[in-house]
């Protein structure tokens, strides 16, 4: 692929007419034969050929339950799978045996949150996650719920308390009581590394550092980032990082967890069963290692394979260019959908530390009708809270619109969005 | 254009010009509904009169309909038509209402609805060509419904 040298080098664009071609969806209509314009790749990516030859490949010539039996499709099926999380732990700068897969990246929060209430009843030697009472757990108001919820259910199992970073009229986390927030009680640090309805990118070196003199962890919800820029976990120093594999044209049902090698082995399991045991007898069983421990059951070995396509294909192109093209697109749509009038932007107005997705409210339409006015017209965008109510109320919205954008988006698809607001406004009367 | 269908000039009049929108008193009772996938939400009262020489029953009359809420064309202008079409009906004849609506709402755009039983309400068929909207539709029929539930429990408790 010669993607990395067929862009456009002077606005950062990717060659996209070269990539669409891999997206076979991108092709089609939508609404009445209107060419659809995919502004939701902050729900879910689209796929691209490449990823789903992988799967199907995998399920055509090497099918068979991994880690389980000793025919020759066992052997290849294990192998696929194994490279894959080769594949996918180079991606983010890690060493395989620190990438556990999950079913999303839900269950990679749940994982970690449920690991530590665990720790309570565990064995010997995996009690050191316990929390209780007179402990805290920190999270931001900006937070997805999958990495607000799972954190909630944690304090009330356990007594712990649920303490959370403000976030600026701006969008921005608010850290001026970060020495009051990350404090000796602290036991985790949970938040994401770029916001789904914002688009802002935290600064994780701030938090981590004070993280970092009292001892606390730090979990980053890297959903929105890893599919979008270079991340590199050995930069980040981060304990865990948790990703989903459909947001970075991978499949669906899988997601990652990245833990360090050190306290993934201190770690109790989520869920057990088979494949995650040491050696097991009627009344007890013991655990296998990381990151078998946290894989029961037979494993989504073609999703692996698949998302270890997604990651190739990204790493092609280069993770460096996605974030440019990227931001070529966000600059623009917060220019061009900010100069709208009638229209806001909720988050930051400007393209710094900042990423592709762009939320905003339109004056005197809902959402859900402006949402209604732009699928009409084939411009598919996010509409709701986004599962970010917290934020929503916060910031005294009820719902927002949001388009995200990936490297397969183009300066056109701003412009049919731009011009599917007018038409929304035009069809509610509130702009002439 | 399949907006001008969705967005019938009923819908939007409604919308824009709410009827018996905010919240009045007397009344037996008020639920509280929400839409968890986007947040809107309806705050809806209903008072009741008994049948002459009855209990507030199936044959009991609504008053009554009041509510507030804040949600999109779809959920506030379907809550406005639910107060027009109910207010002054009993009970009964609300849930057959209800029923009616609900069906039109799974119809997937091919229902044929009785004006007679649905009246404006009828504008509200195009909306059932989008899984996605039905909800917002009936947010204010499934508070309506909670509300006279809760006022027939406490009569019967």
């Amino acid at each position: 692929m010669a993607l990395r040298e067929s862009g456009q080098p002077d606005t950062g664009l990717l060659d996209t007419q070269t990539i669409r071609e891999d997206f076979p969806i991108l092709s089609r209509t939508v609404r009445d034969e209107r060419p659809l314009v995919y502004l939701d790749s902050g729900a879910t990516s689209q796929k691209p050929r490449q990823v789903l030859d992988a799967e199907r490949g995998f399920y055509e010539r090497h099918n068979a339950a991994v880690h389980r039996g000793a025919h020759q499709l066992a052997e290849e099926a294990t192998d696929a799978y194994e490279s894959a999380r080769e594949t996918i732990a180079r991606f983010i700068g890690a060493d395989s045996d620190e990438v556990v897969f999950t079913k999303n990246a839900t269950e990679a929060v749940n994982l970690v949150a449920y690991a530590m209430s665990n720790a309570a009843t565990a064995e010997d030697g995996l009690r050191g996650f316990q929390v209780g009472p007179g402990d805290e757990i920190v999270v931001t108001e900006m937070e997805h719920h999958a990495n607000l919820v799972p954190w909630q259910q944690l304090c009330q199992r356990t007594g712990a308390t649920l303490r959370w970073f403000p976030v600026t009229e701006s969008g921005r986390l608010d850290l001026s009581d970060l020495g009051d927030l990350v404090n000796e009680r602290t036991k985790l640090v949970a938040f994401a590394h770029q916001s789904n309805v914002l688009g802002t990118v935290n600064p994780v070196g701030a938090v981590t550092a004070r993280a970092r003199e009292v001892g606390a962890m730090v979990l980053l919800d890297a959903c929105q980032s890893v599919p979008h820029m270079p991340v590199d976990v050995s930069g980040l120093d981060v304990d865990f990082l948790a990703f989903s594999g459909h947001k970075m044209l991978g499949p669906n049902g899988i997601g990652v967890l990245w833990g360090r090698r050190e306290l993934l082995a201190a770690m109790p399991p989520f869920i057990s069963g088979g494949s995650m045991i040491g050696v097991v007898h009627m009344s007890h069983s013991t655990w296998a290692d990381p990151p078998q421990r946290f894989e029961a059951g037979v494993p989504m070995a073609p999703q692996a394979v698949g998302l270890a396509a997604a990651c190739d294909y990204l790493s092609k192109v280069g993770m460096d260019r996605v974030a440019a093209h990227e931001h070529t697109l966000t600059e623009y749509a917060l220019k061009h959908v900010g100069a709208i009038e009638g229209v806001r932007i909720v988050g930051p107005t400007e393209a710094v530390d900042r990423g592709g997705a762009v939320s905003f409210v339109v004056d005197d339409i809902h959402p859900h009708d402006l949402g209604q006015v732009l699928d009409d017209r084939g411009v598919e965008v996010r509409v709701g809270h986004h599962c970010a109510w917290p934020l929503h109320r916060k910031l005294g919205i009820v719902a927002t619109t949001r388009a995200s954008f990936y490297l397969y988006n183009t300066l056109e698809d701003v412009d049919a969005l731009v011009e599917a607001i007018r038409a929304a406004q035009r069809f509610f009367g509130t702009r002439a | 254009m399949q907006l001008d269908a969705m967005y019938q000039e009923i819908i939007l009049d409604h919308y824009r010009n709410p009827h018996n929108k905010g919240l009045r008193d007397p009344h037996d009772a008020e639920a509280h509904h929400i839409n968890p996938t986007c947040g809107d939400e309806v705050t809806l009262r209903v008072a009741l009169a008994p049948a002459p020489g009855s209990v507030l029953d199936e044959k009991a009359v609504v008053s009554d309909i009041s509510y507030e809420g804040m949600g999109c064309s779809i959920s506030q202008a379907s809550t406005s038509v639910l107060t027009d079409l109910l207010i002054g009906r009993t009970v009964a004849e609300g849930m057959t209402t209800l029923d009616a609506f609900t069906e039109l709402m799974q119809s997937k755009g091919k229902g044929e609805p009785d004006e007679d039983v649905l009246e404006d309400a009828v504008a509200f068929v195009g909306v059932s060509k989008y899984p996605a909207r039905i909800k917002c539709a009936l947010l204010g029929w499934m508070a309506w419904k909670d509300a006279v539930s809760q006022s027939l429990e406490k009569e019967g408790a």
